[in-house]
This record gives structure tokens, C-alpha cells and sequence, in this order.
């Protein structure tokens, strides 16, 4: 909890001046509102009771003045409130994006993606939020209490007493409830938000529903399960009920016990320990402690649940990437020769279970290998070691002759592209996109590598062609065309590598095939990599690695694979003997 | 699937990359009554109830206020000076307004409580109601609302009409009554000061106005910035792979430090005009004390008949008229929230439910010497029950599977038709294959049959029934339905298996779940049948996924079955399990199959091929390899070179 807000509160940074500032007006503020009352009571007492106009027009004057000065701390309180809390959320946000900019594969894999943008998004609003909070009444709420507190004492210690016992018995009451209640709407809440996700269901499923005609089924389902909610709901909020009359009570018992007592204290000693002035101004303080009570049980409710979210923020922060660039970085990759010496490789080291095992493999500059095997096989962790996405635990995987952790990991990246398997488009024209992966591109070269990708066919078809607009996430283009798309993007990177990844799986076969006649013939000295579930797309590779379970079960061309693979075989027979893949998706 | 063919249809989702500025209310008022209508229908009582609560607690505090005075002027001072006081008066009277607090603590709990049933009781209703009439909506409501947009009703909609309910309606209401009852108590000790204090109130109204009206406009710019900052999120969150890849760190920290610089200056100035908004009104209201206590001073001197007495408690009272004001222009953006969340989600309950004209409805049936009868018991034998109303005869046809579509044409959007001139026809037992790019309206095909959707013109007949004549529900449930993308649900493996027959013993829940070649990797699981699967079967394969959704459409066992093959993304071995599931699922029914593989082509009774919207060629394996047409060199894959 400390460290967390350490963490947090190291990147308040420049708004600290607002930070101090808010919650130095929030108390002035609190003065003024309790002098106030005095001069309000002054008035009466003094002015309006003897008649005494000119005093009204001067406390009159006074409390305008307070007011005044009020105002002006109430609003330099909002103003600076608002700014050190927007400010502070804005820093987080950077500090967060721009330390996931430097997370490794595994940091990204650690945090879902989902997770990192509530993080990024709703937590930092609930931060803000608890913090403007914090900022403007975690001071102003106590200070309140004891000010007027002290002011009761100094009417009368014996009456004031009462306040007392009625704070202590209330802020009992208040933590029990609180307690009590925020324990039931945690229970509701999670089953709230499993009634949402069923909804969430139904919806993406209501094919199905409607195919099998369960809507009434799925809706006693429902109503069950809203059923139970609203009773849930119901006992959590009955606790909560409590609040109000419980404050009232507390209020209404120290006011009858102070008109009382007071009354009597006042009759019995003729005026001269109590006056009736003072019997007011106590009976006023009286609301404004137990408020402060309120709120500062509020305070409490509210910070205790933002601070799971300042736990989710701080972890993104405290995460180091594991991935750094060496100290003295080579910058020259001399050819695109690739190496695994005895590579073992899990996704978390120590305890994780091993998915390449064992790994040794020896591929020439210029070479075209395909890689093929079942899911699960470990294809991709494969080539994601060659450049830097992940790295091995065990064994050197070599780039150019040098291990691949010598490198500058700017230059390995822009040498050894990689086509992901999951792989987007960002909003922006097409040339934007293609652009990422050479910023300083003409567009001759852009046409260029759309060409090699065959992209370029449908790309002439649209009506804004090269400058066309791609959605976010690329929704706009078919699975086939963003796929080609991504291939024309790390084209553009000139690499000495290319590893395509699954790349062309909702690609034709025509088209997949001529892409990788159209590289053959370009690009000769690039040495490219494929991984493909099709065997048509790698059996005219040089050569063949056959993944099995993390290891290399076969290496060769395809007509040795033939005679030598098992897996190979069955996977060549099952494609072409009959139950192979018909393929459709021509777009 | 066909949600990607509704695109031209569907609209900006309200969570997409800009958000705008929120659309007017058309008609609040009307809109405000139906809520209230709407809660008021169960609740009438409750909220006559929770009226008179709220008087009966502010009555109560309004007494508390007087009490004081009464105390001072009519006890302390009178027994001060008495020479020997007597308490018991003062003794009962604390204890009359004892009884009126206590009344007064009570009303109030008694209001808490009836709200809570109030408002989760509404809640529980209208999530229902929701729910409900959603499960009734055409197909087409899914295609065309997104369905994070579907979502958010039953969250955020659903929540700010919880905070109108439960809040801020009685929150409005006490600080009416409120407003009311102290107005009447000032007017009734002296009209010009109520004058007085009105203008003050007449002021801080404009004053808070003024900066609800600047604060709105830096709030919708505000919206717009979170929108952009939370849409470059998502996008780089999704990305944050590619960007690594492409070294793209530097300039995506550039861009979104912009967004981020934008939105910080936006929530500043939002926010700012909020937190003002307090201390102006607070400070107006201390300024209008001042001014009554000076007007009141010099009413008093020049003897206008304001007495001390008078004053003081008009003093308090200009007190309490602040506070109710402050809290009513608190709640005003809260309701407006609400009536907004309310509009979309009265707009879902609007939203016209699928509707089903058929009456032909599907019967058990005996079968003896070509004579159907009907029958309770489940014999196997389905028939349609064709009730003529012309000549009020009821016809019997055996239910076979013979499916014709006779020119059939077919738009998601009228203005634009996507399947043109239709025809096909499937006996039987058949097995019909379709092929063609993506695109090309295979989907949309299948969408037809089972009427997810209707046609715009041509006939569809089932058993030589047309399908518009054939209740919805009967004519589904006797088509059998396997989807590209598999949805399970939350629950057992055997509670989905049995989705497809809600009362199947577990005997034939293992049955269907052999036939599909489930059994095997089921009984490998920590609980077998019983296994929890959540999130969609997030726990499960895809191929798995598969198995089940096989298992689930062969325990129905339906006489026709559409089935959208999926594309060979998984490995050979599972794929070659699934498809054998497929084929013994395919046995001796009709089936509509878009097929992507090669075995179940070549397999099929007829293949057609489409190509944007059109049947460009039909027939067998051999017929069409021999035409060497489209299906020719899809086939060979060599139709790049031609």
C-alpha cells in the first residue's frame, strides 16, 4: 500500500504546487464558514436584538468581506483542485504509455491487452477522481470537525462533552456499517457482473439461441438470475439504509441533550456560565461535526475502493521491460545467416514449461525456409527469438554470425521483419501504414513492396488507392487483403530476414503462391521464413523444418521430408488425399 | 460471418474513436413522465409512502429549526427569571419535539428502505423487461447495433436511471418540500424580505446557469478528448506488438502525449467550472443573509412591524432556503444523464420484435399406410399441421427435408440486393455444398432458410410448405445449425450438450457427444461431463469448441442441417476428428454445408457456386471439373494464370 503510493505520487510532479495549494484553500475556506456563524449571531445578538444598526451595517460588512475572501478561497481551492488532479491523471497516463512502449513481448503477454487499457483508461479516472477528492475534502473535513470541536470546548468543555461521545459512538456505527455493507456489495458486484456477462453472451450467440429456439429458456435463466440480484441488492442497500436515520437520531439526541442541559445550566446560574447566544452557536456546531463525520466515512469508502486501481496503475509503472539493449549495441548485421545453438526457451523462466527444447538449426543467408507443424508445435516462439521479441533461456540464437543479444534491437528489428500472426492495421491511409516501416518512403517504393506483397491488385481497385483510409484494427479490408497489407509493411524495412507468420493463411493459393514467386525472383537475398498450416505454401521452400512438441522432428527439402518425416507425410497425405483444405477465400 | 456483410448498415458506435457530442433529448418532459410511469406501475404505493416520508422528515427538521427559538424566547428566558424554576415544562416540551424527531428519524429510515425496493425492484424489472424483449428482436438487431453499444444499456444506461430513481427524484422532491414549506414560513413573518431573498436566489440561479452552461460546453469537448485518447489506446494496446516490431515506440509516445496534453486541458477547465460552482452559491447565499439582516435592521427601525423576534427566525429560514437550491441544480446534470440512458433504452423496448405470421406448426406423428396422425408421444416422425382456414381442413405433411428456393432475391438493405435470382432445389437426404470467395453470399444463403432473415421477393418452400406460412420457432426447430464461430455457454459441458434438447438423459447426451467424437476429449477433462466451462469455453480448444457444437446440434436431431465449415486454422489431427463428427452428423439429412474443404466438396450431392450473389455454376464434382469453368480453377488453384 505505501510503495504503491509512492509509486503513484512520484509523477504528481509539476501539479505539487496545485496539490499543496488545494487543500491550503479548502481550510481557508473552512475558516471563513466557521467565523461566519459568529458573525451571523453577532447580528442578532448584538445588532438586531438592542437595535444597534450601525453594528449590523459593520459585522454586515465584515461578513461580506468573509464571504469575499470565501469565495475566493472556495474558488482557487476548485480551480487548483481541478488542475492537480487532471494534471496527475494526465502524468500517469503518460508515464504508463510510454512504459509499455518499453515493455517486452513477455511484459505485454504478463497484462492482457484488455487489461492494459482499463488500466490506462478507467483507473486512471477513478485515480483522478479519488485524488481531486482527497485533495479537497481529506483535509477540509477533520480540520472542519476539530475547529469546531475546539469552538464548542471553549463555549462550554462540560457541554461539548457530547460531541464527543456522540462522535465516537457514530463513527462506530459508520465503520460498522461501512464495513458491513461494503463486504455485500462486493458479493453483488461480482455476481452483477456475472449476470452482464450472460448477457454479453446471449448477444454474441443470439444465432444460436434463436437456431434452437431457446429465447424462453434463456429468459428464465435471466430472471433467475436478476431475481437473485435484487435480493442481494436489496439486504446490501438495507444496511446502508441505516446511514441517514442513524445521523439523524445522533443529531436530534445531542440537541435535546444540550437544550436541556444547556436550559438548565443557563437558568441555574442566572447567565453567567452559558448565555443564550453561546447555547445557539453550540446547537450549530452541532450539524457541522457529525457532517464532517459523514463525510470523512465517505472519504474512506471511496479511497478504499480506488485504491485497487491505483494498485493495477502502479503495477504497469513498477514493470521493467526484460528486454534492454546491450551496453556497447554492434550496429552492423553483417549478412542474414541464422543460427539456434542448443536454444531452450519458455515463456516464464525458472518454472514455465519448456516450449523449444533442445533446438539446433543452421539456415544460409538468402535461404527460403518453410516451417510447418501442428498448433501448439511452438512455430512461432521459434522465430520470435530471432529477432529479440522473446529471449531464450538457455543456447544463442545467432543472426549474421553474432548472437542476436549483441545487437542494437532498433537495427536487429529493422534487419529481421517480422510478419505477426495476430497482426493490425492502424487507423490512417494506406501509405501511413506502409510508411511504418520506413518512415522516409517515396511512394514509388511504397507501390513497390505492394507489388512484391501482391497487394497492389485490390489496392488499384479502390477508389482512393494508395490513400484510401483504413479503419481501426484495418475493419475495412478482408482478412486476405490486411494480411498482404502487412507483408507490403515489413517489406518497406528492406530487411536482411523475413519471417512471415501464418501471414498468408486467408490468402488464396494463386495468390499465396505467386507472393512467393514474386520474392524468389525480387528479393533473392532475404532470407525468408514461413510458417504455413498449408503445405502447398512451404513444400517448394529449400528446405523444411517439421516442429513437433518444441522440437525439430525433421529438416530437409520437401522430397527428403517425404521419404524420412512421419508427421510430414501425414500432414502432406491428409491435405492432398481428399480431405484437404478447398480453398474459397479469393477476394 | 453476415455481420460483416450488414456493415453499410450499421451505424457509429457510440463507443467508436470520436466521440461526439451527445444527441438532444427530444422531448424530456415526456420522456421524464414515462420513467416515472414506469417506476410508479409496481410501486405507486411505495412512492405515495415515500412522498409523505419526505414531508414528514422535513417537518420534522423545520420543527428542529424552530425549536431553538422556542426554547430561548418561551423557557430560558421566562425561567430565567423566575425565582424558583420549574422544569417540568421544559422537561415535556423537549420531550414533545423528542417524539417529533423520533417520528421525524423514523419517517426517514422507513423512506431509505422503501427506496431500495423501489429503485432494485425497477431496476430488476427493467433489466427483465430488457432482456426479454432483446431475445425476441430479429437477427437484424444484432447485425446492426454494435454490440459493445447493446451492452453498455444494460451497464451505464441502466446505472444513471439507478441514480435518477434512487437519488436524485428524492433528493428533488425533499428539497421542493423544503422549498416550499420555508417559503411559506418567510412570507408569512415579512414579504419584503421573501422579495429580497427571491432576487438572491433569481441570482445565483443565473450565476450557477451561467457556469452550467460554460462548464457543458467544456465538458463536451472534454467527452471528445477522452473519446480520442481512449480510442488511441485501444488501437495501440491492440498494436503494442506491432509497434515493437516496427521500432514505432517514439512516435506513438509523440502522438499520444498530444492526445493526452489535449485531453488534460480539457478536464481542467471541465472540472474547474464544477468545483466553482459550490463556493459561488455558497458565498451568494451568505450575501443574501447580510442583505435581509440589513433590510430586516432598517424594517424594524423605521416600524414596519418586523418584530426582533420575526427577523431572527426569518434569518434561519433564509438559511435553509439556500441549501434545497444548491442541491436541486446538484442533481439537474444527473437527470439529464438519466433521460438520456432512458431514451436508448425505451428505444431497445421500441424496438419491434421479430414477428411470425406462420401458423403451420410441426407435430409428432404416426405414420401407417401413408396415413399421419398426431400424436403426443415422441415418435421420431415429425409432420407439418397445415390448418387450411378457406375450408377449415387440416392437412398433415410428413416432415422430409425437401427444401426449394425459387428465385430468390434477398438484400440486408432493400436498396441493395446481394443474392439475385436464386434457385435451388435439395431433396431428401442431400447434400448441398456451397463455394465461392468470401463475400460472394454463401452465409447470406443459410441466413434464409431458417428466416433470420426474410427474402424480398421469390419463395422459399420447405416440404413444398412456403417457409413464411411455417411458425418461426417450429420451422428452426426443425433445422439443425453448426456455426463457423462456436458460442458455448456458461455451464456444463453436458448443460451445453443439451442445449440442443433440453430434455435429454444423460444416456443420449453421451450418445450425440460420441457421434461428434467428443466423447473422448470430455472424459479427458478434471470433471468429465460436469466440467465449468466459462468465458465462451475460453478453457477449451477451438477444435473442442467444435466438437460440442456438433455434439449440441446432434442431439437435436434435426432433419436439416446448415453447417459452415471452419477454415483449416487448426492442426490436421483435430481437424480431421472434427470433420469426421461433421460427416456422421451429415448422415441422412438434408444439409446445406459451406464447405472449405476439399473432402466435403467432393462429397456433396450438388455443388453451387456462387459469385456475388449469383449462381454462376451447379452441379456434381466430376460435372463441374469437366466444365472447367470457376469451380475448375478453384480447384486446381491455378486461375491467377488465366
Amino acid at each position: 500500500m505505501i510503495t504503491m503510493i509512492k509509486t503513484l505520487a512520484a509523477h504528481i510532479k509539476q501539479f505539487k504546487t496545485a496539490s499543496l495549494l488545494t487543500p491550503l484553500c479548502m481550510v481557508l475556506e473552512v475558516v471563513t464558514e466557521m467565523i461566519i456563524p459568529l458573525l451571523m449571531a453577532s447580528i442578532i445578538d448584538d445588532g438586531i436584538s438592542k437595535g444597534d444598526m450601525g453594528h449590523i451595517w459593520k459585522t454586515g460588512g465584515l461578513m461580506i468581506a468573509c464571504a469575499a475572501f470565501g469565495l475566493l478561497t472556495g474558488v482557487l481551492g476548485g480551480v487548483f483542485g481541478a488542475r492537480a488532479s487532471t494534471g496527475f491523471a494526465r502524468n500517469l497516463r503518460k508515464a504508463m504509455f510510454e512504459n509499455i512502449q518499453t515493455f517486452s513481448f513477455s511484459n505485454i503477454d504478463k497484462f492482457s491487452t484488455a487489461g492494459l487499457v482499463t488500466r490506462l483508461t478507467t483507473d486512471v479516472t477513478n485515480i483522478q477522481n479519488a485524488y481531486q477528492m482527497i485533495l479537497r475534502m481529506c483535509f477540509r473535513a477533520p480540520f472542519s470537525l476539530i475547529i469546531a470541536m475546539i469552538m464548542a470546548f471553549a463555549i462550554n468543555a462540560e457541554l461539548a462533552k457530547i460531541y464527543l461521545i456522540a462522535v465516537f459512538i457514530l463513527g462506530i456505527f459508520l465503520m460498522l456499517i461501512v464495513s458491513n455493507a461494503g463486504k455485500s456489495f462486493s458479493e453483488v458486484f461480482k455476481k452483477y457482473d456475472d449476470l452482464n456477462s450472460s448477457i454479453q453472451e446471449n448477444v454474441s450467440a443470439i444465432r444460436v439461441v434463436k437456431a434452437y429456439v431457446r429465447e424462453d429458456h434463456e429468459k428464465e435463466k435471466f430472471t433467475a438470475a436478476s431475481g437473485n440480484i435484487y435480493k442481494m441488492f436489496v439486504k446490501a442497500e438495507n444496511i446502508v439504509a441505516l446511514n441517514n436515520p442513524l445521523m439523524q437520531i445522533t443529531v436530534y439526541t445531542c440537541i435535546l441533550l444540550i437544550s436541556w442541559l444547556g436550559a438548565k445550566l443557563i437558568i441555574s446560574s442566572g447567565g453567567s456560565e452559558l448565555t443564550t447566544g453561546e447555547l445557539t452557536s453550540l446547537l450549530s456546531y452541532c450539524m457541522n461535526i457529525l457532517m464532517n463525520l459523514m463525510m470523512l466515512s465517505m472519504i474512506f469508502v471511496m479511497t478504499t475502493m480506488s485504491a485497487a486501481s491505483g494498485r493495477r496503475i502502479a503495477e504497469v509503472l513498477e514493470e521493467k521491460s526484460d528486454i534492454t539493449n546491450p551496453d556497447d549495441p554492434d550496429t552492423d548485421i553483417p549478412d542474414g545467416s541464422i543460427e539456434f545453438k542448443n536454444v531452450n526457451f519458455s515463456y516464464r523462466s525458472g518454472d514455465g514449461e519448456p516450449v523449444l527444447k533442445n533446438i539446433n538449426l543452421s539456415i544460409k543467408s538468402g535461404e527460403t525456409v518453410g516451417i510447418i507443424g501442428s498448433t501448439g508445435s511452438s512455430k512461432s516462439s521459434l522465430v520470435n527469438l530471432i529477432s529479440r521479441l522473446y529471449d531464450v533461456n538457455e543456447g544463442s540464437v545467432m543472426v549474421g554470425g553474432k548472437d542476436v543479444r549483441s545487437y542494437d534491437i532498433e537495427t536487429l528489428r529493422n534487419n529481421v521483419a517480422v510478419v505477426l500472426q495476430k497482426n493490425v492495421l492502424f487507423s490512417g491511409t494506406i501509405l501511413d501504414n506502409l510508411r511504418w516501416g520506413n518512415k522516409e518512403a517515396s511512394e514509388e517504393e511504397c507501390i513497390r513492396a505492394c507489388r512484391l506483397a501482391c497487394a497492389d491488385e485490390f489496392i488499384e481497385r479502390m477508389p482512393e488507392k494508395y490513400n484510401t483510409h483504413i479503419e481501426q484494427g484495418g475493419s475495412n479490408v478482408s482478412g486476405g487483403q490486411k494480411q498482404r497489407l502487412c507483408i507490403a509493411r515489413a517489406l518497406m524495412k528492406k530487411p536482411k530476414v523475413l519471417i512471415l507468420d501464418d501471414s498468408t493463411s486467408a490468402v488464396d493459393t494463386a495468390t499465396d503462391a505467386k507472393i512467393r514467386k514474386a520474392f524468389a525472383e525480387e528479393i533473392p537475398g532475404t532470407t525468408k521464413l514461413i510458417i504455413a498450416q498449408r503445405i502447398s505454401s512451404v513444400q517448394n521452400s529449400d528446405r523444411i523444418i517439421v516442429l513437433d512438441d518444441g522440437t525439430v522432428s525433421g529438416f530437409g527439402t520437401h522430397e527428403e521430408l517425404l521419404e524420412t518425416n512421419e508427421i510430414y507425410r501425414d500432414v502432406y497425405e491428409s491435405q492432398t488425399g481428399g480431405s484437404g483444405d478447398f480453398d474459397e477465400n479469393k477476394d | 460471418m453476415a455481420e460483416q456483410k450488414v456493415k453499410e448498415l450499421k451505424p457509429m458506435g457510440r463507443h467508436g474513436r470520436n466521440l461526439g457530442p451527445k444527441p438532444k433529448i427530444e422531448n424530456p418532459g415526456k420522456l421524464f413522465m414515462r420513467i416515472m410511469k414506469y417506476v410508479s406501475k409496481n410501486y405507486l404505493v411505495h412512492m405515495i409512502l415515500v412522498v409523505i416520508c419526505i414531508f414528514t422528515v422535513v417537518l420534522a427538521s423545520v420543527q428542529g429549526t424552530r425549536f431553538t427559538q422556542t426554547l430561548i424566547d418561551d423557557y430560558i428566558l421566562p425561567l430565567m427569571v423566575t425565582d424558583n424554576p420549574d422544569f417540568s415544562e421544559l422537561a415535556s416540551a423537549i420531550g414533545r419535539v423528542a417524539v417529533f424527531y423520533g417520528i421525524g428519524a423514523a419517517a426517514s429510515y422507513l423512506q431509505t428502505r422503501l427506496m431500495v425496493y423501489v429503485s432494485q425492484g425497477t431496476l430488476k424489472r427493467l433489466r427483465n423487461d430488457m432482456f426479454t424483449h432483446m431475445e425476441e428482436l430479429p437477427i437484424k438487431y444484432f447485425d446492426t447495433n454494435s454490440h459493445g453499444d447493446i451492452m453498455s444499456l444494460y451497464t451505464n444506461d441502466i446505472d444513471t436511471l439507478r441514480q435518477m430513481i434512487s437519488q436524485s427524484i428524492p433528493q428533488l422532491i425533499n428539497s421542493a418540500v423544503t422549498v416550499v414549506s420555508v417559503f411559506a414560513s418567510m412570507v408569512a413573518i415579512s414579504l419584503p424580505l421573501t422579495g429580497i431573498t427571491i432576487i438572491m436566489v433569481v441570482l445565483m440561479m443565473i450565476a450557477s446557469g451561467k457556469i452550467v452552461g460554460k462548464s457543458g460546453q467544456y465538458f463536451m469537448e472534454q467527452q471528445k478528448n477522452i473519446g480520442a485518447v481512449n480510442g488511441y489506446i485501444e488501437e495501440m494496446m491492440e498494436g503494442q506488438k506491432v509497434v515493437k516490431v516496427f521500432c514505432h515506440e517514439d512516435e506513438s509516445i509523440r502522438e499520444f502525449n498530444e492526445l493526452n496534453d489535449k485531453l488534460f486541458e480539457s478536464a481542467d477547465r471541465a472540472n474547474k467550472f464544477v468545483n466553482v460552482m459550490g463556493p459561488v452559491n455558497n458565498q451568494l447565499g451568505h450575501l443574501s443573509y447580510v442583505v435581509c439582516a440589513i433590510a430586516g435592521g432598517l424594517m424594524i427601525s423605521s416600524g414596519t412591524g418586523l418584530t426582533v423576534g420575526g427577523l431572527v427566525s426569518f434569518l434561519t429560514f433564509n438559511k435553509s432556503f439556500n441549501m434545497p437550491i444548491n442541491q436541486i441544480s446538484q442533481q439537474f446534470n444527473a437527470i439529464v444523464m438519466a433521460l438520456a440512458g432512458g431514451e436508448r433504452i425505451f428505444r431497445l423496448l421500441d424496438e419491434k420484435p421479430e414477428a411470425d405470421d406462420g401458423y403451420v406448426t410441426l407435430v409428432n406423428a404416426e405414420i401407417r399406410d401413408g396415413k399421419i396422425t398426431e400424436t403426443e408421444k415422441h415418435t421420431g416422425k415429425w409432420a407439418w399441421k397445415h390448418h387450411h382456414s378457406a375450408d377449415d381442413t387440416t392437412e398433415y405433411i410428413e416432415l422430409k427435408g425437401d427444401v426449394v428456393f425459387d428465385d430468390v432475391d434477398f438484400g440486408y438493405n432493400p436498396e441493395k440486393i446481394v443474392l439475385h435470382n436464386v434457385d435451388l432445389f435439395a431433396t431428401p437426404g442431400q447434400k448441398i455444398a456451397f463455394v465461392g470467395s468470401t463475400g460472394a453470399g454463401k452465409t447470406t444463403i443459410t441466413n434464409l432458410i431458417n428466416r433470420f432473415y426474410d427474402i424480398q421477393d421469390g419463395k422459399i418452400r420447405y416440404d413444398g410448405i412456403n417457409i413464411n406460412k411455417i411458425k418461426k420457432d417450429d420451422l428452426r426447430r426443425s433445422l439443425g445449425i453448426v456455426l463457423q464461430d462456436t458460442h458455448l455457454f456458461t455451464g456444463t459441458v453436458k448443460e451445453n450438450i443439451r442445449y440442443g434438447k433440453l430434455d435429454a438423459t444423460d444416456k443420449e447426451v453421451e450418445a450425440a457427444a460420441k457421434l461428434a467424437n467428443a466423447d473422448g476429449f470430455i472424459r479427458r477433462l478434471p470433471d468429465g461431463y460436469d466440467t465449468m466451462l466459462t468465458g465462451d469455453g475460453a478453457n477449451l480448444s477451438q477444435g473442442q469448441r467444435q466438437l460440442l457444437a456438433i455434439a449440441r446440434a446432434a442431439i437435436a436431431d434435426p432433419p436439416v442441417l446448415i453447417l459452415d465449415e471452419a477454415t483449416s486454422s487448426i492442426d490436421t489431427r483435430t481437424e480431421r476428428i472434427v470433420q469426421d463428427g461433421m460427416d456422421k452428423l451429415m448422415k441422412g439429412r438434408t444439409t446445406f454445408v459451406i464447405a472449405h474443404r476439399l473432402s466435403t466438396v467432393k462429397n456433396s450431392d450438388c455443388i453451387i457456386v456462387l459469385e456475388q450473389g449469383r449462381i454462376i455454376e451447379r452441379g456434381t464434382h466430376d460435372q463441374l471439373i469437366d466444365a472447367k469453368g470457376k469451380y475448375y480453377s478453384l480447384y486446381t488453384g491455378n486461375f491467377a494464370e488465366n
